[in-house]
């Protein structure tokens, strides 16, 4: 029953009637839905662990984690994507790279943002020079540049190239920046300096049966959007060349 | 053979820059009186900066200078004279002699910065060699960085903006580094202090400068 209700959600007008065929494609868009409908109704209202200073802002697990993770997968798929087009020069892996990025700049700007309005209650500020907080905020930076120098160049077979050598870049400069660095000083994020964790303790099975939701349904989220952004890519792309 | 082509380029840029001295001394200059002006705009008589603030203004001063010394490696090259190095050499050569090349010049500039900027601003540093160390590291990291960003920023308009834009947040994780020993340094910490940091650094380096040489063939095919 639910799917029926949900069912006109996904009806996209330029593609008319349903068919069955669709309706294959569209069980991860389902799904995604009632993720994240399990995620924000189960995630504000079940029980979870009572922990000090984190009080109820633990709900954050929920939002801001998966977030972040969601995330790392996209711009992964999306460096991925940069190097078949340096292997395979093709229209479709240079979109398939750049609308990725995209949606996971937009998760890193909410990861960030959520963190943010957590960190103003838990912490006293919302930002307060913890190096995960500066390094991600260096991460957005580089990602921003990757659009700006997209967005400068003219030529559309050299902006796919350059834009993936820099797609790389920045992917290879991610990794120091989130997983090494951090490491080498204290931060205030839980887990890390002697500070409460979610893992160790306590992400116990209450947390779990919302969190790992959470992290697949934000996921397929971005997944969704970057492909509605592909589709809407490769149909200008369609026209443009159709015109000429 | 590759290595016969890289030494007969570094050979070339070694010939270019000693033919036009004025960028050479620009940079110098360019060097020299930043440093002068963060003398007289802290109005210092004498050693009066915390260490900290010595720290990150050495490394600010540093960190510019390498980018306006980087900047020409491949926006001031003619097409033409593109062109005629595809012709000649393959493009894995011609990163590495740039990033050979441009590492040296960033590793002299760093150390005659790090003895004038001593000298103007006072010397707190207690483990010189692990400064100088240090510098060198970090020189290396900032040259191919840069070196790999401007052949990108070279392929875009308005590219002096995108140089700084696109090189500045890449630079971070180098530079954090090299802050982080050179404050170690400057406390006159035991050298296995600065253990871990080091090897980031170097890895860091050597990181960068294997992605240069895998990416750069495709840029350079345009």
């Amino acid at each position: 029953m639910p799917l029926f209700v949900l069912y006109p959600l996904f009806c996209s007008p330029i593609y008319g009637e349903a068919s069955p065929d669709r309706m294959k494609k569209l069980w991860w868009k389902i799904l995604c839905v009632l993720l994240l409908l399990y995620t924000v109704i189960g995630g504000l209202l079940m029980e979870v662990p009572r922990l000090h200073i984190l009080n109820e802002s633990i709900r954050n697990t929920f939002f801001h984690v998966p977030m972040w993770l969601g995330m790392m997968i996209l711009l992964l798929i999306s460096a991925a994507y940069s190097i078949l087009y340096l292997k395979k020069p093709s229209v479709r892996y240079d979109c398939y790279a750049s609308e990725f990025a995209k949606a996971g700049i937009l998760f890193g700007v909410l990861g960030v943002t959520t963190g943010m309005i957590w960190a103003n209650f838990t912490w006293g500020s919302a930002w307060s020079g913890d190096p995960k907080q500066n390094n991600a905020a260096i991460v957005l930076l580089i990602y921003f540049a990757y659009l700006l120098l997209r967005g400068s160049i003219k030529d559309p077979q050299q902006r796919s190239r350059i834009g993936a050598v820099y797609n790389i870049l920045a992917f290879a400069t991610l990794i120091p920046l989130l997983y090494i660095l951090p490491g080498l000083t204290d931060s205030l994020h839980p887990g890390s300096g002697g500070n409460a964790a979610f893992g160790d303790i306590d992400l116990d099975n209450r947390l779990r049966l919302v969190f790992y939701p959470a992290v697949i349904g934000w996921t397929l989220l971005g997944v969704w959007l970057a492909t509605l952004g592909i589709r809407i890519q490769l149909i200008q792309n369609h026209l443009k060349y159709s015109e000429q | 053979m590759l290595l016969h082509e890289v030494s007969e380029l570094l050979k070339k840029e070694f010939t270019i820059e000693l033919r036009q001295k004025y960028a050479l001394n620009g940079i110098l200059l360019y060097l020299a009186s930043t440093v002068f002006i963060c003398y007289l705009s802290f109005n210092l008589q004498s050693n009066q900066l915390l260490p900290i603030t010595w720290n990150a203004l050495f490394w600010i001063i540093i960190l510019f200078t390498a980018i306006s010394a980087v900047a020409k490696s491949f926006l001031q090259e003619s097409p033409g004279q593109f062109i005629y190095y595809y012709t000649i050499a393959s493009g894995q050569s011609i990163i590495t002699a740039k990033m050979i090349y441009y590492s040296i010049l960033l590793i002299g500039l760093g150390l005659i910065g790090f003895a004038f900027y001593g000298m103007v601003l006072g010397n707190p540093v207690q483990n010189s060699w692990l400064f100088i160390v240090n510098i060198i590291l970090g020189s290396i990291g900032m040259a191919t960085t840069l070196t790999l960003v401007s052949s990108i920023a070279s392929k875009a308009q308005n590219n002096q903006t995108l140089l700084a834009v696109l090189g500045l947040p890449l630079l971070i994780p180098v530079l954090l580094m090299s802050i982080k020993i050179s404050k170690n340094a400057l406390d006159g910490l035991a050298w296995s202090d600065s253990y871990n940091e080091l090897a980031v650094i170097c890895s860091i380096d050597a990181i960068v400068c294997t992605l240069s040489i895998i990416l750069f063939p495709y840029i350079w095919r345009s």
